[in-house]
């Protein structure tokens, strides 16, 4: 039930600008082309991506401001040209490094910078200056390099980690911001993370930058931390050091912290507290740490506000990490749900409210939510009882007909159908025989066989159940599903239970045909 | 979980989230700073100068100038006029070099501490302890906020160099304007500052007499406004 840890290796992310003047329609092509990658990407355990700070009127400032060829990228000699310091005024080598940002956008041009000798020297002179716009400008060269594809471009970063580092440090917020964002975007590569950021202190550096009072701070800290926290290596190298640290205290606090401000925040903590909860490092840690029914707290006051006023925008973006992190808790073996016992009701009515509000625009979350009924429901026959109320129980059933929700209702409901006979009776009264039909006539297998689990228990529980179904033709429906290999043994044994139930009462012992399944 | 949707959904959240800087709600906010911004540049051309002592730099916006004064009048060294990017960096600064018993105290244990903040550990000198940010913390060989504070000739006071073979060092312009501010610049005390005191007593512990300390223009422990020039303060006796 635990859910893997994106894993993350060569880079996916590319490069895409998301200026004011794309249209809604480019907008969503390119949203469709993206989903799509990482789709597949996903499929490979490859979800890498990196994040580009980049202020729009600067872009367009350029782009207006200067004549054709600032998209274009830049020859090797104008490269050197625009580095060059020599007889330049601050002005002067200000605009230069702007152009190059433009440039660095390309990734011929990156190319082309890494190639050039010492030009990263070069650029890290400048970063390391002490003339403030200057250094700010070749701060957002560095960032532009950091959000490259290539890894070699990456790599070639590598010398101004330690003064990125250094920054953090300091007391500029600006700077300190566009640093995290370039570093978390280094930490894709796990060459950077191993061979530099960690020997250079980059946990203890981000722990203070938790600390940080400025929001944006706060934000980039918890990016570069999700970016170090969901690589591959991450369970053995980085996130015991996360955990030594005491961070996940304070990533707890920032996660439950003004949403209403640090939405951003919040949403970069949680991402960071799923990747540790996943890596199953020390969750007996965070167990007492109360994480779990801190998170669940936050879920009810979440769905609480969302009855209430308008959802903020990209809340989703937040439930779908904290949801993650409260399932993945109780599927922990050592019994932590009883922490959960006094608010367990409200967190199930919680997730109704989130299934009811992100349908039908996001149904991923209605995944998610359906993850944690099934967690919540496993072994807690109150809760199974309290989900078959009238209120909730009919928006469960509802989504038996949602492709990618089916399975994993009937998996609720076979939680709910195995605490017995007192259970069965209600199930099949709420659900009734039309449902049971209704779920035997959908095409996913998956979906079917754990229909077939699901008939067993309840005649195997309320036998009344069975002679329903036999006398509301469910025999001819599971005969349906007989040519069907992977399903035709626990069809024909389900047959067999249901026709023997069904008959006038002979001596055959239940249980001995139950075992056929 | 069952599916990943989640997980594409976060990924697709961060590649675009382009253009921003931390989120909504500062957007918003640096939206109304820019309207108000070019509204006010339109009055008056200035808005933003530098109070700092000697500096009087303009700004044209409120984040630019923050920037500057966080990077030039943040962590400054009374004595030098060296500015840190960190309290660390300038505290082991201010010890290392305007320190009087800091030598004296180095020959009898290790004194010069790892430049890195997280790391403890402590070296017999400052060629040790490069040796331990190159080894152990992969830090670079000419590290920048490592260098020594120089004699009286200093290479920001010459003119603007066309040699490329020492790119790192751009200060030029702030020299021009305010000579003290370079973090290239060497020391404006003496160099007999930072030479050991031959008649002062080797008790490592006992506070430093304060007649033979440079006499930082500020009591150490006060800071003025967002933070100002720090001078040397004992670091090793404090109850």
């Amino acid at each position: 039930m635990l859910s893997p840890a994106s894993a993350a290796s060569s880079g996916l992310a590319g490069r895409r600008r998301w200026g004011r003047g794309c249209t809604v329609e480019e907008l969503r092509a390119r949203r469709r082309e993206r989903e799509a990658a990482l789709r597949s990407a996903r499929r490979l355990q490859q979800l890498v991506s990196k994040r580009l700070l980049r202020e729009d009127e600067l872009i367009e400032d350029v782009c207006v401001g200067t004549d054709s060829g600032t998209t274009a990228p830049v020859s090797e000699q104008e490269v050197a040209e625009l580095l060059s310091n020599a007889h330049k005024g601050t002005e002067e080598r200000i605009k230069s490094l702007r152009r190059l940002r433009w440039g660095l956008q390309h990734k011929e041009t990156q190319q082309t910078f890494i190639r050039l000798e010492g030009s990263m020297r070069v650029l890290i002179g400048l970063f390391t200056s002490n003339l403030a716009d200057l250094q700010m400008e070749a701060a957002r060269c560095l960032h532009e390099l950091s959000h490259a594809q290539d890894p070699e471009v990456v790599e070639a970063c590598l010398p101004a980690t330690s003064y990125l580092l250094t920054y953090l440090s300091g007391h500029s917020t600006a700077l300190m911001e566009l640093c995290l964002y370039t570093l978390g975007n280094l930490a894709v590569e796990t060459k950077v993370v191993k061979k530099q950021l960690l020997p250079q202190g980059i946990i203890p550096v981000l722990a203070s930058c938790m600390q940080s009072p400025h929001l944006a701070v706060q934000e980039g800290a918890g990016y570069a931390l999700s970016q170090l926290l969901q690589s591959k290596e991450a369970a053995e190298e980085i996130i015991p050091l996360v955990l030594g640290s005491g961070l996940s205290q304070h990533m707890l606090r920032l996660v439950c912290s003004d949403l209403e401000q640090g939405m951003g925040v919040a949403v970069e903590f949680a991402w960071c507290l799923h990747y540790i909860i996943c890596s199953r490092v020390n969750n007996s840690l965070l167990v007492s740490q109360r994480t779990l029914p801190t998170l669940g707290q936050l879920l009810v006051a979440l769905a609480s506000t969302m009855t209430t006023t308008t959802p903020a925008e990209g809340l989703e973006l937040l439930v779908c990490p904290v949801v993650r992190c409260v399932s993945n808790l109780l599927a922990e073996d050592e019994p932590c749900s009883g922490e959960l016992q006094a608010q367990a009701e409200c967190l199930l009515r919680a997730v109704f409210v989130f299934i009811r509000s992100f349908l039908p625009r996001h149904l991923f979350i209605v995944q998610e939510c359906l993850w944690l009924l099934n967690n919540l429901t496993a072994d807690d026959p109150a809760l199974c009882s309290a989900l078959l109320s009238p209120d909730l129980f009919p928006s469960l059933l509802q989504l038996l007909h949602c492709q990618k929700a089916s399975v994993l209702v009937l998996t609720v409901l076979c939680n709910v159908a195995a605490k017995g006979p007192a259970h069965c009776q209600a199930l099949h009264q709420k659900a009734g025989l039309p449902f049971l039909l209704g779920a035997l006539a959908l095409s996913d297998d998956q979906a079917v066989n754990q229909v077939l689990e699901l008939a067993h228990l309840l005649f195997l529980h309320w036998p009344e159940a069975a002679i329903g179904f036999v006398d509301h033709s469910g025999l001819q429906a599971l005969e349906r599903h007989r040519d069907n290999l992977l399903l035709r043994e626990k069809v024909e044994a389900l047959i067999r239970i249901a026709s023997q139930l069904a008959a006038p009462p002979q001596d055959c012992p239940l249980e001995a045909s139950a075992e056929d399944l | 979980p069952p599916s990943q949707d989640g997980d594409v959904e976060r990924h697709l959240s961060l590649q675009l989230q382009g253009a921003l800087s931390g989120g909504p709600a500062r957007e918003e906010a640096e939206e109304a700073e820019e309207e108000a911004g070019a509204a006010a540049a339109a009055a008056a051309a200035a808005a933003f100068l530098c109070p700092a002592a000697g500096c009087g730099q303009t700004f044209s916006t409120s984040e630019s100038y923050e920037h500057h004064y966080a990077l030039l009048h943040r962590e400054v060294c009374a004595s030098c006029k060296r500015s840190f990017p960190s309290a660390h960096l300038l505290d082991t600064h201010l010890l290392e070099w305007h320190d009087s018993l800091f030598r004296l105290m180095a020959e009898r244990r290790d004194m010069y501490q790892c430049l890195v903040e997280s790391c403890a550990e402590k070296f017999k000198s400052s060629k040790d302890r490069k040796d331990h940010l190159i080894k152990v913390h992969q830090y670079p060989a000419d590290f920048r906020f490592d260098k020594p504070v120089k004699s009286k000739s200093t290479k920001t006071m010459t003119p603007p160099s066309r040699d490329h073979s020492v790119p790192m060092d751009v200060n030029i312009e702030a020299c021009e304007r305010s000579p003290g501010d370079a973090m290239e610049t060497g020391p404006s005390e003496t160099a007999a500052d930072q030479a050991p005191q031959p008649g002062m007593e080797n008790t490592p512990v006992s506070p430093p007499s304060v007649t033979q300390l440079p006499r930082p223009r500020i009591p150490p422990s006060i800071c003025f406004g967002q933070g100002a020039t720090r001078g040397f303060r004992s670091r090793k006796k404090r109850v």
